[in-house]
Parts: C-alpha cells; structure tokens; sequence
C-alpha cells in the first residue's frame, strides 16, 4: 500500500513537470491552444509503472548486496560460466573458429563493422592498462590514437614507408608520446590527471588540425594505401577481409600480452601502484618508473590500432580523433569491468556493435548510451564482469592437512 | 662494528614548525631498539625521515647495510632506501587492500627480482622460474608470520591483528637488514601483542635483523628492547636502557605531568 501511495506520488509529480510540454502545445498562426490531455494520461501511467520497476531493482540490488556480503556468493551466472575451466577451452576455440571464419559469410559492410568492434577491444585494452591495472583516471586515449595513425599516414606520404614497417613504429612513437606526457604529470592523480589527459587530447588534435603544411589540416590525408599481401592487388572487399585478419591476429597479440603482463611482475607493480602509492614506494617499488610503464603501455596499443585504421579507412582527418573517441573507449572499460579483460571486450561489443544494428534508433542513441551508463554505474558500479583476480596455488602438505584439503 | 643506522642531529621544518629538533640515533647491529614518547611527539615523522619519504631539513642519516658500505640515505628516494635494506610497517596500516595477501608479499619481493616488460611478455623459462621463487619465497614468509592459512584471501578482509602482522611479512620480504615497526601493537589485544613480542624476538635472532619500533605498550617495549629513545615535542628527552629510562624524572614528567598536577 505504501508503495502505491509513493508511486501515486512519483506520477502526479511527474504529470505536474511534464505538464506545459506535453499537454499544452500553442499553435501561433491560428493563435489557439490545443489541449492533449491523452499525453497527460501517458506520462501518469508510463512514471507510475517506472517508479515501481525502479523501486524494484533497487530492493533486488540491495538483497544481492546484503547476499554477497553475507557469504552467498551471487556473481552472475555468466562469469560463472566463462570461469568454468571445462568449459573454457571449448569456448575459446568456438570462439576463434567462428571469428576466423566469419568474413567469407558476411557482407563488406558487416566486416567493417567487425573491423572497427576489434579496433575497439584493442584500443579498450590498452586503456585498461592504464586506468584498469594502474589507476590512472586517462581521459586522452584518442590522442595516442591518433598519433599512430598519423604516423602511418605522413611515414607513407613523406617517407614511402609500408604497413607493415610503420606498424611497429606508430607503436613506439604512441607509447614514447605516452611517456612524455606521463613526465609532467607524474604528480596528479584522480580527477585532475584526468583534466589534463583530456587537455592532451585536445592538444594533439588541435595540433593535427592547425599544422596544415604537414599533416594536411581539417582536411586530413588521403589515399593511405592498404597492406599488400605478397604484392597481390587485392579488390576493396578483399582488402577488406585481409585488413580484418590483420586486426584479428592483432587483438588476439594484445589479449595475449595485456593478460601476460597483468600477472607479471610489473603488472603486479602497477596494481600496488593503484591501490597505495606510498607504500607501493617503501616496498621498494619505483614510483616514477612503474607511471611512465604504465603510459608507455597502455598507449602503444592505441598507436597499433591508429595504423591499423589509417591502413583500413585510407583517409584520416582530426574529426576523427575527437573527445568522443575517448570517452567511447573509456565507457568500453567502465562498463566492462576495470581491470578485466573479458569485460573489456564485452563492453566494446556493448558499445560498437549494438550502436551499428540498431541504427533505427540512432536519434536515440546519445539517450540510451547515457541511460545504460547511469543504469550500470546504480545496478552494477564494477561492470559487466568484475575484475578477477589471478589465485595462486601453493603445494604445501601441511596446509592441505590443516584445513582438511580445502584450499 | 658500524652502527647500523645511525642519525646525526636531525631536524625537520614544514614551514614555521619544528617537528624534529636535532635527534640522535643510534642503532646497532642484531640490537632491538625502542623509540617512545607521547602522541604528536614526532616519531613516525623520524621514520618518515630516516625512509625518505620526507628529506630532514638538517643532519644526516647513515646506513650501514649487510655486507655494505655506509651511505647517507637523507635526500634519497624511498624506493631505493628500501632496496638497500631498510623495510618498515605503517602506524595506520597501508596494505594493498584489493589484492590477495600472498600478493601483498609478493610485491615487496620487487626490489630483489629483476624481470622486465619483455620477459613478462615472453614468460621465458628464466622469468617463470623467478615468479616460482617469488611465490616460494613469500608463502614461506607467511608461514613464518603464521598467516599462511589465509594466502588467498583478500588482505581487506583479515581481522585487524592479522593485518598487522602480514604487514612485519610484506616488510621481511624486501629482505632488510633493518626493520622499522611503527606501533606494531597498535589495537591487538594481550594475547596478540604476546605472540607479536615472541615473533618480534623470533626475528631478530632468526633473521640477524636490527629492529627499530615505535610503541605505545610500556610492557611490550620494556621487555623486548636492549635500549629506549624518549622523545618530546619533537626533541630526545632521554636514552637508555629500560631500567634507566622507566626511572627518569624527565620521562616520567612527560607521561605523567608534573607531580603537582597529578
């Protein structure tokens, strides 16, 4: 009963806000007043439905909480799943098969797609680096972005320079303008690292967009060739597929070695360094030198995948480089879970994949982004799959004995 | 014999304010020593200079580690002041709590191992032997604390006294030649500060470690330490052996006030 009264409440409220622009519409040119007053119904009954499906899945969360906190574990299913070493192996290659495999079956357009789904998962990736492992708020991951991909560009334009050379440099210039920037912020943390990686952003692509003798300006630079495959001249929907095989082996690389890392030596040193500094210090840790890693790291990989998208789009301008971008990356590893990998890439299929098939609804898409982000930071604030933590086994017979042969 | 560590006249400013007023410190090889004094007198900003963690304004502090040559330590960084021998605990526990406890130890074994980027990447037979020994190493360590039972349990979620010991491990770990313990008894109850005296003891002769510990509990500091340093208002009141420094007036006075107040 006392849930209908506050649900009676949330509506009338609601009814009452919403009143001058949904019932009352004023028609200037016959200069009369059209009253619809079946808008006025809608929203009553729309927010009192609302109200009483939002008090729901609060009372829902707050009984996980109050389970998980109690010792029932209810971690979700899904990651329950995809923790089940049986069934870990067959997954992954089903997995595998199906994405070696699937551009002979879909269409140019549906592999681009995939193309740019993979781009993400690296660029994701790399930014987990940083912000996941090392906790560093990064807000400019774009930028780095953008360097590789201009380093393909002007390398090709100025230099005659192939693909497959300037992959491994548009890395390691990202990752060295990843340290350089780490220099001067070695001091900052939390929300004002992330002003000023967000500053670098735009520095970087203000720069691209003012330095027209060089870079082209707003209007960018065309005709970057594709890789060649043993000099084949490859129609674009070949291309195509050969650029998507290419990014595939690339994101496989990147899983490969963020996973390796993380549980590394370094990778456990940038862990120490996000949860306490100081004593991350005193345990005999360089402070300065595990920060510039971590950036140095983390934006190598946004440098592969600028020369991985330069090569795939042949024409790169600075719009593409926006703010945007890295906030989309960002979202990719807030919503998949900080820290994880598999949520990394759930996240990026979330984020690219999902905008890409409901295009019927992309009026609505900046809405439904924001209410997805508001929705997971209230239901599930660590992601779609939670960081998990690497366990260690020890052989020791006498602990086996103590507890019985549990651990 | 070189001292171990050995401060000379050190003080230390933050602005007008005079924390330290030219302390001495001595401390000897195999030696546990005290530093007390009420709250606010300066101790932990003392441990925070001999780390580095803060330069001192003035004097210096020398470090003799085992089977090394004596360096001064002031105006180093920490990281490398631990590397060289000296590990401390924290007064309000720093533990990385999101991670497992044996990862608590295992991270302070940094500083002795050396693998790189590269060899993370590659995992070469060399690198994985070394996270082997890394692990071996470090359980062995929690064992040793007794608090191997627990090693994949998240270090948040250990009782309080426990806590504090996986503390004294994650310092062991970085091999030091001396161990700084502040307030190592800090809210343990009789029990756990008895087991903590005996492990203190079982350290300092297993191990062939000098200890420095910061402790409020008088029983616990009569009866472990060779030699007490007093400390008041930032300056050393008084130095010596339990016996002689339970019975200065001075320390007395500032435990207690003066007679006429009390």
């Amino acid at each position: 009963m006392n849930e209908l009264i506050k649900s009676i409440q949330v509506s009338i409220w609601f009814m009452f806000l919403t009143f001058p622009i949904m019932v009352i519409r004023v028609n200037a040119i016959e200069k009369s007043v059209i009253w619809r007053w079946e808008n006025l119904a809608l929203v009553g009954v729309g927010s009192f439905v609302l109200s009483f499906v939002w008090r729901w899945a609060l009372r829902r969360k707050e009984a996980g909480d109050a389970a998980a906190a109690s010792g029932g574990q209810e971690a979700g299913r899904l990651s329950a799943l995809l923790e089940n070493p049986a069934l870990r192996l067959p997954i992954q290659v089903v997995l595998l098969a199906v994405f070696c495999t699937i551009p002979w079956f879909v269409t140019t357009y549906q592999t681009n797609i995939l193309i740019s789904f993979l781009l993400y998962v690296v660029l994701g990736l790399g930014l987990n680096v940083i912000v996941g492992v090392a906790g560093l708020l990064f807000l400019g991951h774009a930028a780095f972005y953008a360097i590789g991909a201009y380093s393909y560009a002007l390398l090709n334009q100025y230099f005659g320079l192939g693909f497959w050379v300037a992959l491994p440099i548009g890395g390691l210039v990202a990752a060295l303008a990843g340290v350089a920037l780490a220099f001067p912020v070695l001091r900052l943390r939390g929300d004002y690292l992330a002003i000023v990686t967000l500053g670098f952003g735009e520095i970087v692509r203000l720069l691209l967009e003012n330095f027209s003798d060089i870079t082209g300006g707003p209007s960018g630079i065309s005709n970057i060739p594709r890789p060649g495959l043993l000099d084949m001249q490859l129609s674009v929907a070949g291309a195509n597929i050969y650029i998507y095989y290419i990014v595939l082996a690339l994101a496989l690389v990147t899983i490969v070695a963020v996973t390796r890392l993380k549980d590394s030596r370094i990778g456990r040193a940038l862990q120490a360094l996000r949860e306490d500094e100081i004593a991350c210090e005193a345990m005999g840790i360089d402070r300065v030198g595990v920060k510039l890693m971590a950036f140095g790291l983390g934006t190598a990989w946004a440098g592969f995948a600028g020369v991985v998208f330069a090569a795939k789009t042949t024409f790169i301008n600075p719009a593409s480089f926006t703010f945007f971008e890295s906030a989309i990356i960002l979202s990719i590893v807030v919503l998949g879970g900080m820290g994880s990998n598999l949520g990394v890439i759930l996240g990026s299929a979330f984020l690219v994949l999902l905008p890409e098939y409901m295009r019927a609804f992309s009026e609505y898409r900046m809405i439904l982004f924001a209410t997805a982000m508001v929705l997971m930071m209230v239901f599930r604030p660590q992601g779609l799959i939670p960081e998990k933590r690497k366990t260690y086994t020890v052989s020791d017979p006498e602990l086996n004995a103590a507890t019985g042969g549990q651990n | 014999m070189e001292p171990v560590l050995d401060v000379t006249a050190v003080s230390m400013n933050f602005g007008g304010l005079r924390a330290l007023n030219d302390v001495e410190l001595k401390v000897n090889s195999g030696e546990i020593v005290a530093l007390i004094g009420p709250n606010g007198a300066g101790k932990t900003t003392f441990f925070n200079c001999i780390t580095s963690i803060y330069t001192p304004t003035e004097g210096e502090v020398w470090f003799t580690p085992k089977q090394g040559v004596r360096t001064k330590v002031n105006g180093m960084k920490p990281n490398l002041v631990t590397a060289l021998g000296m590990a401390r605990t924290f007064q309000n526990i720093r533990l990385f709590k999101n991670m497992s406890v044996l990862e608590n130890v295992m991270i302070a074994r940094h500083c002795r191992t050396t693998s790189g980027i590269l060899g993370a990447l590659l995992r070469s037979p060399a690198v994985r032997r070394e996270e082997k020994e890394i692990v071996d190493r470090s359980y062995e360590l929690l064992k040793y604390i007794g608090l191997h039972k627990f090693y994949n349990e998240q270090a948040c979620n250990l009782p309080y006294g426990a806590q504090r010991r996986l503390e004294i491990a994650r310092a062991l770990a970085t091999d030091p030649a001396l161990l700084l313990l502040d307030e190592p008894a800090a809210g343990m109850n009789p029990q756990e500060t008895e087991s903590l005296k005996h492990l203190v003891l079982k350290i300092r002769d297993e191990m062939d470690m000098a200890i420095l510990l910061i402790e409020h509990d008088m029983s616990m500091v009569m009866s472990l330490s060779e030699r007490i340093y007093v400390m008041e208002y930032g300056c050393l009141i008084a130095h010596g052996t339990p016996a002689e420094v339970s019975s200065d007036p001075r320390v007395i006075k500032a435990y207690l006030g003066e007679e006429a107040h009390a």
